[in-house]
């Protein structure tokens, strides 16, 4: 044992997780990371950034091909289609923040519940989320969709609901395990509260799994309001998403393929960054289910 | 396998009736009257109280659901709202091109995943291992719809070597017009079928048996394909249904790109005109789809590991 003077390294003698996870092993991790800043940088300054207005329609340039006034040409609209883009990235990092946050809390909520107070209660969450990870996400959402319509709270509420058994399920597994560890009888026996047991005790225990959970969910409901909005069920035109973008480029195919490839290649990037940094997250975090 | 059979189709009948009590309760619960809705603005009271007579919308909800529940049992899908034709005769026509379609995919699939697996599970970190790893953490990332519309774009339109839209006549027509859609689809099964095998493979590799049948002198080609492969292949068969599922749900979108018939365009354009019977109709359809999957998959199961019968 040396005396290895290295402010990363921690109590427990293991290196903070960034320094871990930003090893030089692993190279894919910082590009991943820095291509999602990139793309939440672009979100958050669309206004500024976007070199056109994103809405603005001109018959007078109608589906240009790329130039140096505008880097991915226009539209059937004369719209400038990186503009377009840049402003979609908004669109798609809110649903794909929003959604599954939402959907962790009320799935772990349900999980958490079922697996800490067991009997009645457990049966019949576990039945309903059994019943509804028999749909794959894309098919329970369009169902959902199909009935409620689009917009953008019952878009995220479409898509959080998709996600909602796989928290619940993953939450009430690991809080079973948790269940039967000696801290929990020992809080029991000194007469902790139920509400105080799972908050302090229970909800840290089993918050690995969880937030990995989240950070693979972020891609998954990126690409998923892609593909409603790309159906015609998620984010209204004219207001620019990928997925709507993707859908009015393929109505005027004829005009110009860049508005297609652009949005693909923009969905492909950003689902590719946030599913390396969450497979990078889970090694790390919960080496167990790493895969 | 009588009693396992049973009790799966048990299993079953509730998330059936789940899927239509939310169905029904959803499309009750929906702000707009379908009268309205279909009859438009100006329609007189009087036709707004027949339509709601016709349509079963005057009595009462219970009796409605019942009614509804009766219809779904027995095939009764009731007419569009909007063309007048039997729901039933709609979906019979374009089932065939849904299902033409996910099969096809699921055989492209199959045919490259699981060889893919194999190789790069038996050269585990060498070249072939990371080519696959990183074909499938692309094919993860890249949206089925994207691929489609590139395919379409670089070998419909540029290329000319298929047709842009329609399902097909006659059986090597309809092959051909498949093909590009199946393709899209087969990507994104590849990898997740590739990455399953790879997995499977390498956990069986691990195992006593496999040691046993090197130490007896086994060469490696059989011990890959005639104790471990086999072996291997039975996480594949369940990722196998799931996949099915998940092709099906790929289909929607697919055929908007393609311009093919299919459930899911009949689904997305009633869901555009809100045709609520033929809404109905595909959404119990497709959770229809799902029920049959797992059941299946289930039961194919059951058939090829015997231990999961006993527990059954």
């Amino acid at each position: 044992m040396t005396a290895d003077v290295d402010a990363s390294v921690g109590e427990d003698g293991r290196r903070a997780l960034w320094v871990r996870l930003f090893s030089p092993r692993r190279p894919g991790t910082l590009i991943a990371a820095l291509v999602a800043l990139g793309f939440v940088v672009l979100a958050a300054g669309a206004p500024w950034i976007a070199p056109y207005d994103p809405l603005a329609q001109s018959y007078l340039r109608i589906n240009q091909l790329p130039s140096a006034q505008h880097w991915l040409g226009t539209d059937q609209f004369g719209r400038d289609v990186l503009s377009r883009l840049i402003h979609g990235a908004r669109n798609s990092l809110l649903f794909g923040l929003i959604s599954p946050a939402i959907a962790a809390v009320v799935g772990t909520t349900l999980g958490v519940v079922a697996g800490y107070f067991g009997g009645m209660v457990d049966r019949v969450i576990s039945r309903v989320v059994d019943m509804l990870l028999a749909f794959p996400e894309l098919l329970l959402a369009v169902m959902i969709a199909a009935v409620l319509g689009g917009g953008f709270w019952n878009v995220v509420f479409v898509i959080a609901v998709a996600f909602v058994p796989g928290f619940a399920r993953v939450a009430r597994s690991t809080t079973l395990a948790v269940r039967q560890e000696p801290y929990i009888e020992a809080s029991v026996a000194v007469g902790l509260r139920t509400p105080l047991i799972i908050v302090r005790h229970v909800l840290p225990n089993i918050s690995a799994p969880i937030v990995v959970l989240t950070t693979l969910w972020v891609a998954s409901a990126i690409r998923l309001e892609a593909s409603l909005s790309f159906l015609g069920l998620g984010t209204r035109p004219p207001a620019p998403s990928w997925g709507n973008i993707i859908r009015d480029g393929l109505g005027n195919i004829f005009g110009s393929p860049w508005p297609i490839i652009g949005a693909g290649f923009a969905i492909t990037m950003v689902v590719l960054a946030f599913n390396v940094m969450g497979d990078a997250l889970r090694d790390e975090l919960d080496p167990d289910h790493a895969g | 396998m009588l009693r396992t059979i049973a009790a799966r189709l048990v299993d079953a009948v509730p998330t059936v009736l789940l899927v239509l009590t939310l169905v029904f309760v959803a499309l009750r619960l929906l702000p707009g009257d379908p009268a309205l809705v279909v009859l438009g603005e100006y329609a007189t009271q009087d036709q707004l109280a027949l339509f709601r007579r016709q349509m079963g919308l005057d009595l009462p909800l219970p009796q409605q659901y019942l009614d509804f529940l009766w219809r779904m049992a027995t095939f009764d899908y009731g007419n569009s709202m909007i063309t007048q034709t039997p729901v039933a005769k709609l979906i019979g026509e374009n089932l065939p091109y849904t299902i033409e379609l996910t099969l096809v995919a699921t055989g492209i699939g199959v045919l490259f995943g699981v060889p893919m697996g194999i190789l790069a599970a038996v050269n585990r970190n060498r070249l072939p291992d990371t080519g696959v790893r990183l074909f499938s953490l692309v094919g993860y990332a890249i949206p089925d719809f994207y691929l489609g519309a590139l395919f379409l774009i670089a070998f419909a339109l540029n290329l000319g070597w298929f047709p842009i839209n329609g399902g097909g006549t006659g059986f090597w027509d309809r092959m051909h017009h498949v093909f590009l859609p199946a393709l899209t689809l087969a990507m994104v099964k590849t990898a997740f079928i590739g990455r399953l095998t790879r997995t499977s493979l390498l956990e069986v590799l691990g195992k006593d048996y496999v040691r046993t049948a090197r130490a007896k002198g086994a060469r490696e080609n059989r011990v890959i394909y005639r104790h471990a492969l086999r072996n291997a292949m039975l996480p594949v068969t369940t990722g196998l249904g799931l996949s099915l599922l998940a092709t099906l749900s790929g289909s929607v979108a697919i055929e908007l790109v393609f311009n093919r018939p299919g459930i899911g365009e009949v689904l997305i354009s009633a869901i555009a005109k809100r045709d609520y019977p033929v809404i109905q109709a595909g959404v119990v359809v497709f959770a229809f789809f799902v029920v049959v999957v797992n059941l299946t998959v289930d039961l194919a199961y059951a058939l090829v590991d015997p231990r999961i019968r006993v527990k059954a």
